[in-house]
């Protein structure tokens, strides 16, 4: 097995410019197919798991089992007339959905997928994915001025005020596992957390790095597993996802921002949502659950393997994800905030400040 | 009555502020009140009706909803129909509860006529219209939960909504509008299987009562959506004129079915649920929600004791006491039922004809969506959604 992606290409074409340019291309397609691939399985998932949560069969006839009515949503898609709104901001409105798209799509630049692929080695990953997923609010932001309707401006004010708070506490939670780690690398978080499950960070990290032969490592689960709930609630509210779904409250505001949308942009936004709802399953994969390591020592832990476990272990956040949504009513906006700035923010705080001082005084 | 309600709404000034151009000062920009139109196509109002929201954000200051989107012209056409011919066009006002719509009419112009029935008939009259006010509390039940944003339970309602309809199929063969209460009987006896269907459905439903409450009712979330929302103050709902669940969740004890009873009700025993405020303030839309609730219940209990004291073994034509020639003398009645929403008027006045001279309907959706504006002031555009849900207004029945 090769030591990474680049040296299998180079080895295959020699070194040189040409590698390179190659080995950006790859690194960049491929999260693409991935995502692609990934948004077609998840969107048959939605349709089943909503199904039989419901009582329902869901898609049956296209294809067997309906497997295939994913792909005959986006034939449709493609078919339809792409409209826009005389009075829209025809700029804004249409650069939109390919800023919301490349907003999420940044963000598989910094995920490892597995030890022998990252598609950029950033020694501040998550810092980095924090940040990228900030670009999605100005695409949202475009989206609900550029379409000219009140609709979509009242969705995109509310998303963009949602998003922005729950980046706080979402940073919190983040901030408690980087604290231990000792870096922003997501590659070498998915290292440390190497050895079993016992390593990983939800039950107090490696341990090597606490003090006192490993034994405080067990003081710090309770706190990472607060920090792990407030993240996975900040990421539903940051994917605009049910009880979190109020941008896009279908009852009240129809489909929010992206209620003028059409054909492939409309596409573009539901990819989006798709893949954000992936990079935020991931993140919390690497941040609490090992991210590429396989649970246990010895146990399917060749390095390409990591690519399943580490999309595994995604996709069963994305399909907790998808449990909420079909169970829960959804909030509304001012208990929303209320959640997150007086609820979620001082947990956060407190956490953090708890395995700071544990992680000063007693660990390394 | 509706029309011209509906004309003196459109002439209502609408509060908003209009600011010259030369007069707006570019360093003191205030905010401005923005007023959105929700409806006649938007997914959460119900039908064809159209709200003119006044917002400021997302406050909204006032509402005032349009009519007339789905005016049929009810009342005109019965004038040129025979009595037996305006039954269908009743089941097409309340299209949820045609059941009780259509008792309502047949009531009434069996009183102008005084007709007595059969007590076979009496009986599956009853059963019908409880099965009936379960169906529509299912719909009413499930579509508020989803304007709160919960999906699942609204699928669960319409699920055990499909039982009902269902047995009226087998009874009737139509699902939604039946024709099947007749002036002096019914269309068709019932179907051998239909009270063995019953009584799967009221074990089957009472599971799914149940499921709701664990899943909806007292969902935290939901709980916070609904208590404290839309406060209809007891005075308020009287004067209003309103009935049904929103008088009642208002802490009202007034149901007709005992304050008035009609058919064979008074040998039933059941309960009139009211709103006690029990997650909030009294009147809230959670009582109204908690009413509907408690309702279906009640009714579960109506139907199971139907089905302990029906007469199996009664043979009598259902159509027995059909009139030949349905003509009421001259004269004028006032009969009103309790249907689902509430109470279900008509005013009837006959001038010896085979046609009906004059039918007037006082129908509850109607009068309790005009308690909308007032319940809705002040509270978030969401808010606005799920009270409006509260209400559980049928656009068929408003505007007729």
């Amino acid at each position: 097995m090769f030591q990474d992606l680049n040296s299998f290409i180079v080895d295959l074409i020699g070194k040189g410019d040409l590698a390179d340019i190659l080995a950006v291309v790859v690194y960049a397609a491929l999260p693409l197919v991935v995502i692609l691939g990934y948004a077609l399985v998840a969107i048959l998932a939605e349709m089943k798991l909503s199904a039989w949560l419901q009582d329902r069969l869901g898609p049956m006839r296209t294809g067997p089992w309906g497997i295939l009515q994913p792909l005959a949503d986006i034939l449709k898609l493609l078919q339809k007339e792409d409209t826009t709104p005389t009075d829209a901001d025809k700029k804004l409105f249409n650069v939109a959905p390919f800023i919301v798209f490349i907003g999420s799509y940044l963000a598989f630049a910094a995920l490892p997928f597995a030890s022998i692929y990252a598609g950029a080695r950033i020694n501040t990953g998550i810092f980095y994915l924090i940040a990228v997923s900030g670009i999605v609010v100005v695409g949202i932001l475009m989206a609900g001025w550029g379409s000219n309707n009140k609709y979509a401006l009242l969705g995109s004010m509310r998303s963009v005020a949602q998003i922005i708070s729950y980046e706080i506490p979402a940073g919190l939670a983040i901030l408690s596992v980087v604290m231990i780690a000792g870096t922003m690398d997501m590659q070498t978080m998915c290292k440390l957390q190497q050895g079993g499950i016992q390593n990983w960070f939800i039950f107090g990290g490696p341990k090597s790095l606490a003090g006192f032969g490993g034994n405080y490592a067990w003081l710090l689960t309770p706190f990472m597993l607060v920090s792990f709930i407030l993240y996975i609630v900040a990421s539903l509210a940051e994917t605009n996802r049910v009880p979190f779904d109020i941008p896009e409250a279908e009852s009240e505001l129809v489909a929010g921002y992206h209620t003028e949308y059409s054909a492939m942009k409309f596409a573009l936004f539901f990819l989006a949502e798709y893949a954000n709802m992936f990079a935020v399953s991931a993140i919390a994969s690497v941040l609490f659950f090992g991210g590429w390591n396989s649970p246990f020592p010895g146990f399917l832990d060749a390095p390409w393997l990591g690519v399943i476990w580490f999309i595994g272990k995604a996709v069963t956040f994305v399909l907790i994800q998808i449990w909420i949504r079909w169970t829960l009513p959804r909030l509304r906006v001012d208990q929303l905030m209320h959640i997150c700035w007086k609820v979620m923010i001082p947990f956060g705080m407190a956490t953090v400040l708890v395995v700071g001082t544990i992680v000063t005084f007693l660990a390394h | 009555m509706a029309e011209v309600l509906d004309r003196k709404m459109q002439t209502l000034p609408v509060p908003v502020k209009v600011v010259p151009a030369e007069k707006i000062e570019p360093n003191r920009l205030r905010t401005e009140e923005m007023v959105l139109n929700v409806g006649p196509q938007h997914p959460s109002t119900h039908g064809v009706l159209r709200l003119e929201a006044v917002l400021d954000g997302e406050l909204v200051i006032d509402v005032v909803p349009f009519l007339g989107y789905l005016h049929r012209c009810f009342e005109k056409h019965s004038e040129a129909m025979t009595y037996p011919q305006v039954i269908p066009y009743v089941d097409r006002m309340d299209y949820l509860a045609p059941m009780n719509g259509e008792l309502g009419y047949a009531l009434a112009v069996e009183r102008m006529m005084n007709i007595e029935l059969p007590e076979k008939v009496e009986y599956i009259r009853v059963l019908f219209n409880e099965l009936q006010r379960i169906a529509s509390h299912l719909v009413a039940v499930g579509t508020f939960g989803m304007d709160a944003g919960a999906f699942t339970p609204f699928l669960y309602c319409f699920r055990d909504r499909e039982d009902v309809l269902e047995i009226f199929e087998k009874t009737c063969g139509a699902r939604l509008l039946y024709n099947y209460i007749w002036v002096g009987g019914l269309s068709h006896d019932l179907h051998p299987d239909v009270l063995g269907m019953c009584r799967a459905f009221v074990k089957k439903s009472r599971a799914t009562h149940k499921e709701v409450n664990e899943l909806l009712t007292f969902n935290k979330i939901f709980v916070e959506r609904a208590a404290n929302i839309g406060v209809l103050p007891a005075d308020v709902a009287i004067n209003g004129g309103a009935s049904g669940p929103m008088l009642r969740g208002s802490g009202v004890k007034w149901d007709l079915r005992r304050n008035d009873p009609y058919s064979i009700y008074d040998r039933f025993e059941f309960d009139i649920p009211v709103g006690t405020g029990m997650m909030g303030t009294l009147g809230d839309c959670f009582d109204r929600h908690w009413v509907r609730m408690c309702e279906w219940e009640q009714s579960l209990n109506i139907i199971e004791q139907i089905l302990e004291k029906f007469p199996q073994n009664d043979k009598t034509d259902v159509q027995k006491a059909v009139p030949k020639r349905i003509k009421p003398a001259a004269g004028e009645i006032y009969s009103r039922v309790e249907t689902a929403r509430g109470e279900l008027g008509y005013y009837i006045v006959s001038k010896d004809d085979i046609k009906p001279w004059r039918v007037k309907v006082r129908s509850p959706a109607f009068v309790n969506l005009s308690l909308l504006p007032i319940i809705s002031r002040g509270y978030l555009m969401a808010d606005l959604i799920v009270i409006l849900g509260s209400v559980d207004i049928v656009l068929g029945e408003v505007d007729r």
